[in-house]
């Protein structure tokens, strides 16, 4: 049955009885048309386009730990579309327009609120370079504003604008970025696809893969081997030891990301802001905690923890660019582990063992991409091309040349 | 973080930048015939281990010594730190 308000009316009249679990816990079965291993956001939204864009319902989602335990629940919950190269843009875009119309698809409430996405700037260079991504950006189909000072400040009346090292000069504002609820993203997408069939197994960790004679037929688990006709691996932050077992190398690092809550506060921020100076941003969450966050540790570690150098080093760019911030306590911080790609940039693609795919290597900018890597995953997994989006998402790309590289810092994953 | 410098004494993690996994300084031979796959090896494929892991890491804030750091990965607990020139003597490089 679907949510709707009259059925909370209804609900509410009745004791609340009716709601029943948002998926089953079926046992998994010994073959599949297709395998799914990874239950967060994008191993989910996977399953859900397999079944709603390509009619695959006899879909298996495997899941090591609960659902959505991985970097679903551990992000900032930003959604936007401002990226410059061609490789991306055009993907980011798409997620975007799917985030719009999330909640619909799903019938679930992931708190899709776009309230805006700023980047300040400090220099003319740094004008210079938002408004080409701006334009990159309107070129893509999505939307982009540059604003002048007097334009942030009207805005943001908040930020330290006569900075005597980086005063604010301007900023690129995308109006349709904002953010999601996280956990809510994972619920929704799980809930969905349960509802068109596909089975959403949990504590069934993938402890290798069936390949014969150089062709996956599926994956050995801890509850016993399950056949597939394809197999789709999207375990972000464990993808180097999960695609291992494949005898697979592959251009990642893993690293931790480190964020933040403070306590609740009545609203103070209209959206999304980000500092340009450094590396800082920070938005509003509904219950009224500033969520912030900033760079990587930058060394290779599977502890979801990190260390106070950078905490200094984020809570520096948030008083530099906010320094009402520092009137807030910090409740709670955590630390996730994301793939960091050689180029900073996301893989899906194909493997060289035939009917596996890949998916990862989002470096911390996996959220926002769940939607359409969901989506370009399934295209890929069903048709056995990539979809014109995510073409440029190679898993060879270094090897041929064609690297996707946002920031220009070459081959160094900490620098992404 | 605490890294033990073999000359130094302990220093905060904050003096230092990493540069990653302690096989950069394996660089291949540019002659070898295969020389092109080796080198994409080498600057792009990654083992990543969730345990004991060796990487570089340079004193930047310090004496600007290069030093190879056996680390946990899981625990962040350092286990050996050399001086990365000690390590490529030890190899038979440099004099």
């Amino acid at each position: 049955m679907g949510y709707s308000a009259f059925r909370i009316v209804r609900e509410a009249l009745t004791g609340h009885r009716g709601w029943k679990p948002a998926w089953r816990d079926p046992e998994p079965k010994a073959e599949y048309d297709a395998v799914v291993v990874g239950g967060g956001g994008h191993g989910l939204a996977t399953a859900f386009y397999l079944a709603r864009e390509h009619g695959l319902a006899n879909v298996a989602v495997l899941e090591k730990g609960w659902l959505g335990s991985g970097n679903i629940g551990r992000n900032t919950t930003i959604i936007r579309s401002n990226y410059l190269l061609p490789g991306n843009q055009p993907f980011y875009e798409w997620s975007m327009k799917l985030w719009e119309g999330l909640e619909q698809a799903l019938n679930f409430n992931a708190m899709v609120s776009q309230r805006g996405v700023l980047n300040l700037c400090h220099s003319d260079a740094q004008r210079d370079a938002y408004a080409r991504r701006g334009n990159a950006m309107i070129m893509s189909g999505a939307d982009a504003v540059l604003l002048d000072r007097d334009g942030v400040r009207r805005m943001c009346p908040f930020l330290d604008f006569d900075n005597a090292r980086f005063p604010i000069t301007g900023g690129l504002w995308q109006p349709r970025g904002g953010t999601a609820r996280h956990d809510a993203v994972a619920w929704g997408y799980a809930r969905a696809a349960d509802r068109r069939g596909v089975d959403i197994v949990q504590n069934c960790e993938v402890t290798g893969f069936l390949i014969e004679g150089g062709v996956c037929r599926g994956v050995e688990t801890t509850r016993g081997p399950i056949r597939a006709r394809r197999v789709g691996v999207a375990v972000a932050g464990s993808s180097s030891r999960v695609m291992a077992l494949a005898g697979l190398r592959l251009p990642i690092e893993s690293h931790v990301l480190q964020a933040f809550v403070t306590e609740g506060l009545k609203p103070v921020l209209p959206g999304v802001v980000t500092y340009g100076a450094g590396h800082f941003y920070v938005s509003q969450s509904d219950k009224g905690g500033l969520v912030f966050g900033g760079d990587l540790d930058g060394y290779n570690t599977y502890a979801q923890r990190g260390n106070l150098p950078v905490v200094e080093d984020v809570c520096e760019g948030g008083m530099a660019m906010m320094p009402s911030i520092g009137r807030a306590r910090v409740l709670r911080m955590w630390g996730g582990v994301v793939d960091m790609s050689m180029d900073g940039s996301p893989i899906i693609d194909r493997t060289p063992v035939e009917g596996l795919f890949f998916n990862g290597g989002w470096c911390y900018g996996g959220f926002k991409a769940t939607p359409a890597s969901g989506w370009c995953f399934a295209h890929l997994m069903a048709t056995g091309d990539p979809h014109p989006v995510a073409a440029a998402m190679r898993l060879d790309r270094f090897r041929t040349g064609a690297p996707i590289d946002e920031r220009g810092a070459g081959p160094q994953p900490n620098l992404h | 973080m605490i890294i033990d410098h073999p000359l130094l004494g302990p220093r905060d993690i904050a003096e230092f930048i990493c540069l990653g996994d302690a096989v950069l300084i394996e660089r291949p031979d540019p002659a070898a015939g295969d020389a092109m796959d080796r080198f994409h090896d080498w600057l792009h494929l990654r083992d990543n281990p969730a345990g004991e892991h060796r990487e570089l890491w340079y004193h930047e804030h310090g004496d600007r010594s290069w030093l190879v750091v056996t680390r946990d990965t899981l625990t962040h607990e350092i286990r050996r730190v050399e001086l990365a020139r000690d390590v490529a003597r030890a190899r038979g490089r440099g004099v």
